[in-house]
């Protein structure tokens, strides 16, 4: 287990490697510069500036200087942000990205599995039609229109909640639930296939002939192996959440990291792009491990490392 | 089976009324509204003076030497002062000036007597505090975009020192004594106050910028003022939220009444509104959306004003076909403008058919509007764009044109540019627009490599002056990036920059006859100039805004019951 962990990180370091590089030359081929006010400048000042930041010289020679500073720890400077460190940045924003995501797993996650569930057990009732059309209209609702009316009829006619910021738990209740409905979504259709495959299984079906109780044979035995396919999903899908989205944090106005990328990329500010990047794939390859460790706890079946004892 | 079908039925009904019910709840709570507003007359003060303003983005810099966008513009506005502020109309007062400066016979050298002001740390506010910002601003270990950009031909000096040619103290500004300022210009300047009144102008604290170094301007632990509020609360440029407080220090603290601002960032305008509607917010960001607009239609919450910022089509003249003055004219006469603000951006933009906006300038001596003697130039017309098109193609020796247009990525660019390329290729026969649509900075790039034929470009002015305008498009000029080229327009705007600087009314003339040889040459098609729509509670008296600079003045305002 020691060694094939070990094996993953090594992994992990080279993939990160290659996205850096990457991703440093496909952002220097976007063309124009990340300087605001462009459009003023002379053509002797929009030299000085680039000069003053360094983006005259070649960009292997930018690479090289970048990936150094990178091993060293340093992510750089924000243009658009006067000069603030992007750790800084990324730090003031990740708290809430992450806070919000994280409800909305859980809710979506919670919800999504025992719709599915019920869906399976009462398969071709109207349970099963409710949930199943609660899936469709959670996968199918553009976000930003969801969170509208969400925002519109609960926040501003109903006043429950606050309409938006981001001042204590009242303010996250409606972007969680506006963020939770495509977890909601997936989890209940991927949650029901499997159930309605599991429960129709030799074994299954062996259980219930020796007269075990139906329920304890739903969520001790059919619950546990349907899993495997939605913690698939769910893994990447916890990252995207996790790292912010963008309709949600404008509609809300989340102080998160979606739209701070969003607006990097837009605007050149080359750092900020880079060290997003860095920290999206990072999270995503430690995701896609702790799925894989996870594997093995759920279903024995599933052996890391091949298969050796 | 049948059964199941039924209870789907069921549950698609018992949906769809919970939405209904949903809807009309949200109709009858909107007919009770009106009511709460129609108490709010008389103009007695309200007890709490507090309000919460929301903008569409955050502060990337609180550091007047470095600050470039209006929102730091703003915040730095309303924090701390220069030797002028701008007024609710607009024009420049004395602030940190004791009163108007005493100006020398050829208009250049300007002696500023300053009023006793407290920074907010005790200090008092010296004419070295001036002096210490500005060549702040020009040094080049700032890498201050502004300071060069706004000083340079104005102020003594100003491109040398940020060359490295004179030492900073050769800057055209000296500190007489402690309250005494001399100001220094490279030629008279006619509308220095205002140009004073912008933040890179304002005085910078020495002894304090010097000891907090890399942290000064981090948060709003970092930051001194001697404005009209104190920044109470900013965690730095990541923050969303921040507080400014009303300063006690402040010399014309009686005449300030809010005691609380309280600031939100919210980037989505229909989001803004509701976040207004629900009584979270007394003043929304700048609404861009038609959809958002046209909801608050006859509302007196809706305050609508025209920016001196106008859009305009740029037309390459590397492009042979586009060197061919009857071809631009056509292009410039063949698409309604009137159509293109009343229908597609119905936001009060107004159809622009000249080269300097209107409502920005006035003439020094008649008071007129710029436009007054310039009126308009090459209006709408299909008829006249067709006989042009024609005569311009002959010239040509061809019978279609294939040129693209260059514009930007924004949902109202998108459909603005759909527009003028569909009325462009239904007037003129033969012709094919290959539109597209890329993001600022890309646009930004292409414009300065002239790669594009026609480009949907704007400018907004950062000083009331028509020259911002005019020399945009000088022969060779640093923004002219069309290849444009006439003797006569450079003649008389160079003319208006050196010989008749010292002359008001001769030098707006000048620039008035310029640009009536700019729009008959059809060197650019004006599109239109944009407005201004945000919503303020009606509550809120003396809301001021400004149309160059920061946005707005809180100094004015106030709360009532």
């Amino acid at each position: 287990m020691v060694k094939y962990i070990g094996q993953r990180v090594i992994y992990m370091l080279i993939t990160l490697f290659l996205i850096a590089s990457m991703t440093f030359f496909l952002m220097k081929l976007i063309p124009g510069t990340p300087f605001k006010n462009q459009a003023k400048m002379s053509d002797e000042q929009l030299e000085m500036m680039l000069e003053y930041y360094k983006l005259d010289e070649p960009v292997p020679v930018q690479y090289v200087a970048y990936m150094t500073n990178l091993v060293k720890g340093d992510l750089g400077t924000s243009y658009q942000f006067a000069n603030t460190p992007v750790s800084e940045l990324l730090g003031a924003r990740i708290g809430a990205s992450a806070l919000l995501g994280f409800q909305a797993l859980l809710v979506g996650t919670i919800v999504g599995i025992i719709l599915g569930v019920l869906g399976a057990l009462r398969q071709n009732t109207w349970v099963d039609y409710g949930t199943t059309f609660i899936a469709v209209i959670g996968k199918s609702i553009p976000s930003f229109v969801f969170a509208g009316l969400l925002q519109y009829y609960v926040g501003v006619k109903l006043g429950w909640f606050p309409v938006a910021f981001w001042k204590g738990p009242e303010y996250t209740v409606m972007p969680t639930i506006a963020l939770s409905m495509f977890p909601i979504a997936i989890a209940a259709r991927f949650m029901r296939t499997e159930m309605v495959e599991v429960l129709g299984s030799d074994y299954i079906t062996l259980a219930r002939a020796k007269g075990a109780n139906y329920f304890e044979i739903a969520f001790k035995h059919a619950l546990r192996n349907a899993l495997i396919p939605v913690i698939t999903v769910l893994g990447p899908l916890a990252v995207s959440l996790m790292t912010g989205s963008l309709v949600i944090e404008k509609i809300f106005s989340v102080p998160g990291l979606g739209e701070q990328f969003v607006k990097s990329v837009q605007v050149n500010d080359y750092s900020v792009i880079m060290a997003t990047t860095l920290l999206f794939a990072f999270l995503f390859i430690v995701v896609i491990l702790v799925v894989d460790i996870l594997y093995g706890l759920i279903d024995p079946r599933i052996r890391l490392a091949g298969g050796k004892k | 089976m049948k059964k199941s079908k039924f209870s789907l039925l069921l549950v698609l009904t018992l949906v769809l009324s919970m939405f209904l019910a949903a809807c009309s709840g949200g109709n009858k709570e909107d007919e009770a509204t009106p009511d709460n507003d129609s108490e709010a007359t008389g103009s007695e003060l309200a007890e709490n003076q507090e309000i919460t303003v929301l903008e569409s983005a955050e502060i990337p810099s609180m550091d007047s030497v470095l600050a470039e966008d209006t929102v730091g513009f703003t915040m730095i506005n309303n924090v701390n002062e220069g030797l002028f502020r701008l007024d609710q109309e607009q024009n420049p007062i004395p602030a940190l000036s004791d009163g108007e400066p005493t100006v020398s016979e050829d208009g250049t050298v300007y002696t500023f007597k300053l009023r006793e002001a407290k920074w907010s740390n005790g200090d008092a506010v010296t004419a070295q505090d001036f002096v210490y910002a500005w060549q702040r601003a020009l040094l080049p270990d700032s890498a201050s975009f502004y300071g060069p950009y706004i000083m340079a031909g104005v102020i003594k000096n100003a491109d040398k020192v940020k060359s490295g040619e004179v030492a900073p103290d050769e800057l055209g500004v000296k500190a007489l004594s402690d309250t005494e300022l001399e100001v220094t210009l490279e030629k008279p300047v006619a509308y220095i106050n205002a140009l004073l009144a912008f933040p890179t102008f304002y005085p910078q604290n020495q002894k304090f910028v010097e000891e907090k170094g890399a942290d000064y301007a981090k948060n709003a632990e970092n930051l001194i003022f001697n404005g009209p509020f104190k920044m109470t609360k900013w965690d730095g440029v990541a923050a969303t939220e921040w507080t400014l407080e009303k300063n006690e220090e402040y010399w014309d603290a009686e005449n300030v009444t809010l005691t609380k601002i309280n600031y939100n960032t919210s980037k989505d305008p229909q989001a803004a509104a509701n976040a207004f509607e629900a009584g979270q917010a007394d003043v929304t960001p700048k609404l861009s959306t038609p959809a958002v607009i046209s909801q608050y239609e006859g509302d007196s919450r809706l305050v609508t004003w025209l920016e001196p910022t106008e859009f305009w089509l740029k037309f390459n003249q590397e492009n042979k076909a586009l060197a061919n003055k009857n071809i631009r004219m056509a292009l410039a006469l063949a698409f309604d403008k009137d159509a293109l603000v009343n229908d597609i951006l119905q936001n009060g933009s107004l159809a622009a058919n000249y080269a300097v906006p209107a409502e920005f300038v006035k003439h020094p001596e008649t008071g007129e509007d710029f436009r007054a003697a310039n009126g308009d130039f090459n209006t709408y017309d299909a008829e006249k764009a067709k006989d042009f098109w024609t005569k311009g193609l002959d010239e040509l020796g061809v019978k279609t044109l294939e040129l693209n247009f260059l514009g930007g990525d924004t949902e109202t660019s998108k459909t603005v540019d759909a527009f003028i390329k569909d009325q462009l290729q239904t007037n003129l026969e033969g012709l094919t627009i290959n539109l597209e649509s890329v993001p600022f900075s890309v646009r930004l790039d292409r414009e300065d490599t002239q790669d594009y034929d026609i480009l949907h470009a704007g400018w907004g002015p950062d000083y009331p002056d028509p020259m911002t305008y005019s020399d945009l498009w000088l022969t060779g000029g640093g923004h002219n990036k069309m290849s444009y080229s006439n003797a006569k327009y450079d003649e008389l705007v160079k003319s208006a920059q050196n010989e008749l600087a010292a002359e008001p009314a001769e030098r707006f003339e000048a620039l008035q006859e310029a640009e009536k040889v700019l729009m008959e040459d059809a060197a650019l098609a004006p599109t239109y100039q944009r407005a201004s729509n945000l919503l303020v509670n009606e509550k809120l008296e003396g809301f001021t805004y400004h149309i160059f600079g920061p946005e707005y003045s809180w100094k004015f305002a106030k709360l009532n019951k």
